[in-house]
């Protein structure tokens, strides 16, 4: 508890970590507005959402490695990523919409194994990151340093977040999108093509997960196991913010980077993503009583 | 009419509403042990509402609930219905990968589902109950079938089944003739009848059609826009302006 | 239920009984075709008979692996062959005892949100395991050697037999049972079971515990039989262990008796022989089995033959007399 003590005494470190947490927390944010989306208007859990980060971030990687620079690789990660939904939909996802829970599930969770034992083959199974070369802030004479590009991220992930909404509200497809959501037959008969609204928002959640991913390669790590926590974060952070709200996934997200960070501090970094793991855990469990006398309407 | 002794089921000015719909609103109604009881009103006027309200679907915004004595309205579904108290939806739902005879062996009474009766076989006696049942609504031949594959209407005849399967001592029935052929009907009044007198099953029935319910109910309870407008003998209710304007009325 | 051959259960007792001496070499896969058996029956009382789809049962059987293993190294009462059947029994109730402290709160989840649950219990476990020091960390923990001159394995092919078919038998037991019918309900329709009065939540948590106990005991086989204990790799691996569990059951076909033993044998043998063509592309090969199987075959093997020839599972499709 050395460290408890060590977080009232200083303050300003205390700052530095909910900071730190809150700039990671932003790139979640965008992972889970990504699944609920999908979750939505398609009614399927993507549980390779993770690994859709975790490509991103090799995108990146390898662009880097090229010469590019990290943020230029940004917009080429989430096209790439927009590729790979677009062909996972029109192979696998398309005949899964519409089923069983359980198959769609099942079927994402197979997914998810291919890409990250995929991953584990072309990059090796250490985790790898990007210098974006942006350096770091010193505050407080050097008591409270903010890393550059995690910066970057959040600022860049808010400004994703906000296009996202926009093009929900405003564009045709957008608005052809939460048609779909809202009920599928009502859309269907109004004249939308229900079947490319499926692969857009697929490809869509890809695409953003791409652009996570990129962010997440230089302001964390990549590496083809970490797809799996991202994954969850997501379901936890959709929950915790309510379902396909832009504004609620960035708060559950900011809050959620801040609260594995401190987390991480006082009790050690290994059991940050146990912590993470339990946090949803219990949460989805007392969300559960809470909702006990308010069960669904039967007929 | 029943000395109103003590009532099996006493709703007291229970209120319901979601969102801005006032689906109930101060309703009281009493059901006095034996009885028939009827619930009839027009089509949203909150009659499957109170019947959630009543076998613990949801939290009532208001009132009080007794059930043989005792309260039980914050209590939830299960412990409802091990306390006696079953409803049958008006959306069928039965056992569907299952066979009719297993529909009916897995309703036994709560107090029979003990930890260890569940390790062992289905008894004999209990099977044979099943059958009995089966045969009591006229679905012996299709006792082997999945229930699954039945028509709605049959499905309808296996969860009243499965329902006296369980010794209910007071059955919540949600229209329990809608898809039932109509020449199959007066057996089904009959049986609703049989099941009363001989089961010793009290009944609270929801339903539209109101010869049935005529024929059927001691008493009636009308609803409309989630109020009781009217209770009493079934033939004065009937012709109780209100009800009526409520009927005509569109709404 | 079905009335399985006499003959099938000859061959299979004659698998078990002569192959390990006959084939000492693959002595170790023969012992882990039996753990497969296990792994894959355990999951199926839950995913294919109640409906509820765990992502998580590895979590049972990282407990039984470190159980043994601590039991071990720490009590050891009535040396090697005395301890290691006390130490097995231990890790199984200690999963059991897991599956119905953690049940309390995952068995009132439904669908998604038990499967998502489950996913996150799994994997904090080996987290949790690779950093409490007590049992090695994330640096593993070694374990006791069977003390026989030769192959231990042979034996560990023997044991792994006996639990195999000890699992098989009690669950045939209990689905006969009244519990048997109520999985059904709970799976056809939870809420129907719940307004009847049936006590869903004792039978969702005795479900639980009863395919956690099998799984513990093949934890402790399996880490005793590596010698070594990964808290990631081999206690908690979810990847591998975690998913063939559900693999084999649908590919053999939820919620039969047989089905999950016969999805085991095809997992086990196909597994083998993707490890010697296609070496490290096995892991990915094993993924696109699984999106292929539950798209295209969700029903698996003999899911397929109970659509095609229900009588044969002693359904009847015609009106009784
Ligand atoms: N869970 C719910 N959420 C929102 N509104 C609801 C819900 N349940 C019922 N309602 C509303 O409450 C009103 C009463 O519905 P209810 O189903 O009780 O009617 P009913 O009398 O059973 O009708 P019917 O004869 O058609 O079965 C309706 O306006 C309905 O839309
Ligand atoms: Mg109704």
């Amino acid at each position: 508890m050395d460290n408890l003590n060590l977080l009232f005494q200083a303050p300003v470190l205390s700052l530095g970590l909910v900071l730190d947490g809150v700039l990671i927390g932003a790139i979640f944010a965008l992972a889970a507005f990504g699944l609920a989306l999908v979750w939505g208007v398609m009614g399927i859990i993507n549980v390779s959402q993770g690994e859709f980060v975790m490509l991103g971030g090799y995108v990146t990687y390898v662009l880097a490695k090229y010469g590019l620079h990290p943020l230029a690789t940004i917009p080429i990660a989430a096209i790439v990523l927009w590729i790979v939904g677009w062909v996972l939909y029109r192979t696998i996802v398309y005949r899964i919409v519409g089923r069983d829970m359980f198959i769609s599930l099942l079927a994402t969770f197979g997914i998810s194994q291919v890409l990250s034992q995929g991953m584990n083959l072309a990059f090796g199974a250490s985790p790898v990151t990007v210098d974006a070369g942006m350096g770091t802030l010193f505050l407080f004479d050097g008591n409270l340093t903010i890393s550059g590009i995690r910066l970057v991220a959040f600022a860049l992930s808010i400004v994703i977040a906000v296009t996202l909404w926009l093009f929900l509200r405003r564009s045709r497809l957008g608005q052809s999108i939460r048609a779909t959501a809202q009920n599928p037959r009502a859309a269907r008969i109004l004249g939308i093509d229900v079947d490319k609204v499926y692969a857009h928002t697929f490809a869509l959640n890809a695409a953003i997960c791409g652009a996570a991913g990129a962010l997440v390669a230089m302001a964390v790590i990549v590496g083809p196991t970490l797809g799996l926590i991202y994954t969850l974060r997501a379901f936890l952070i959709g929950i915790l913010g309510g379902l396909g709200s832009v504004l609620g996934s960035l708060v559950a997200g900011i809050g959620l980077g801040a609260a594995e960070n401190l987390f991480g501090f006082l009790a050690g970094s290994e059991l940050q993503q146990a912590f993470t793991f339990l946090l949803l855990v219990a949460i989805l469990v007392v969300r559960n009583w809470r909702l006990q006398r308010h069960r669904k309407y039967l007929r | 009419m029943n000395a109103p002794e003590s009532p099996l089921l006493e709703v007291v000015g229970v209120s319901k509403s979601f969102g801005g719909v006032h689906a109930n609103e101060n309703v009281s109604i009493r059901v006095n042990p034996g009885e028939i009881v009827g619930l009839i009103g027009p089509n949203g006027s909150g009659k499957t509402t109170l019947f959630n309200s009543i076998v613990g679907y949801h939290p009532v915004d208001g009132g009080k609930i007794q059930f043989a004595g005792k309260e039980i309205t914050t209590l939830r579904v299960p412990e409802i219905a091990r306390l006696g108290l079953l409803r049958t939806f008006q959306q069928t739902r039965v056992y569907k990968q299952m066979d009719c005879v297993q529909n009916l062996q897995i309703s036994t009474p709560a107090a029979q589902m003990t930890t260890g009766s569940l390790f062992v076989r289905v008894p004999r006696p209990v099977t044979e109950k099943a059958e009995a049942l089966l045969d009591f609504v006229g679905m012996s031949s299709k006792r082997y079938l999945l229930a699954g594959d039945l028509s709605f209407g049959q499905q309808k005849l296996l969860e009243f089944a499965m329902a006296l399967m369980s010794e209910p001592k007071l059955l919540l029935l949600d229209e329990p003739t809608a898809g039932i052929n109509p020449t199959l009907i007066n057996g089904l009044i009959d049986r609703l009848r049989r099941a009363n007198a001989e089961f010793g099953v009290t009944l609270l029935v929801i339903e539209h059609n109101m010869r049935v319910i005529m024929n059927l109910a001691q008493r009636l309870y009308c609803l409309a826009q989630g109020k009781i407008l009217a209770e009493g003998a079934p033939e004065t209710v009937r012709q109780d302006p209100r009800v009526i304007e409520a009927y005509l009325g569109g709404h | 239920m079905s009335n399985t051959p006499r003959w099938l259960y000859l061959v299979l007792l004659a698998v078990g009984v002569f192959a390990p001496l006959l084939l000492p070499q693959i002595a170790s896969q023969l012992a882990f075709l039996w753990i497969m058996v296990v792994f894959a029956l355990a999951w199926d009382i839950m995913g294919g008979r109640m409906g509820y789809n765990s992502f998580g049962n590895i979590l049972f059987f990282g407990i039984g692996c470190y159980a043994l293993a601590v039991f071990q190294r720490d009590l050891n009462w009535g040396g090697y062959w005395v301890a290691l059947p006390l130490g097995l029994l231990f890790g199984g109730l200690l999963a059991s005892l897991a599956a119905v402290f953690f049940g309390v709160g995952m068995l009132g989840l439904r669908e998604k949100y038990f499967a998502v649950g489950t996913l996150g219990l799994g994997v904090a476990a080996g987290e949790i395991a690779a950093s409490w020091g007590y049992i090695g960390a994330g640096g593993g923990l070694s374990t006791v050697l069977m003390p026989v001159a030769g192959n231990a394995n042979v034996y560990w092919a023997y044991i792994a037999f006996a639990v195999a078919v000890l699992t098989f038998f009690a669950l045939k037991r209990l689905y006969a049972g009244r519990i048997g019918l109520a999985l059904g309900a709970i799976r056809d329709d939870e809420d129907k079971a719940e307004a009847m009065g049936l006590p869903t939540t004792r039978v969702k948590t005795l479900a639980w515990a009863v395919s956690a106990f099998p799984l513990g005991v093949a934890g402790g086989i399996v880490g005793n039989m590596q010698g070594f204990i990964d808290p990631r790799d081999i206690a908690f691996a979810g990847s591998t262990y975690g998913t063939w569990m559900i693999l084999m059951a649908i590919l053999g076909g939820r919620g039969t008796l047989w089905g999950p033993v016969l999805g085991a044998f095809v997992f086990q043998i196909t597994k083998e022989l993707f490890w010697v063509y296609l070496a490290e592309w096995q892991r990915i090969a094993l993924g696109v089995l699984i999106v292929l199987i539950v798209v295209f075959f969700p029903r698996g093997i003999l899911g397929w033959v109970r659509e095609r020839w229900p009588q044969r599972f002693g359904q009847r499709v015609v009106e009784a007399a």
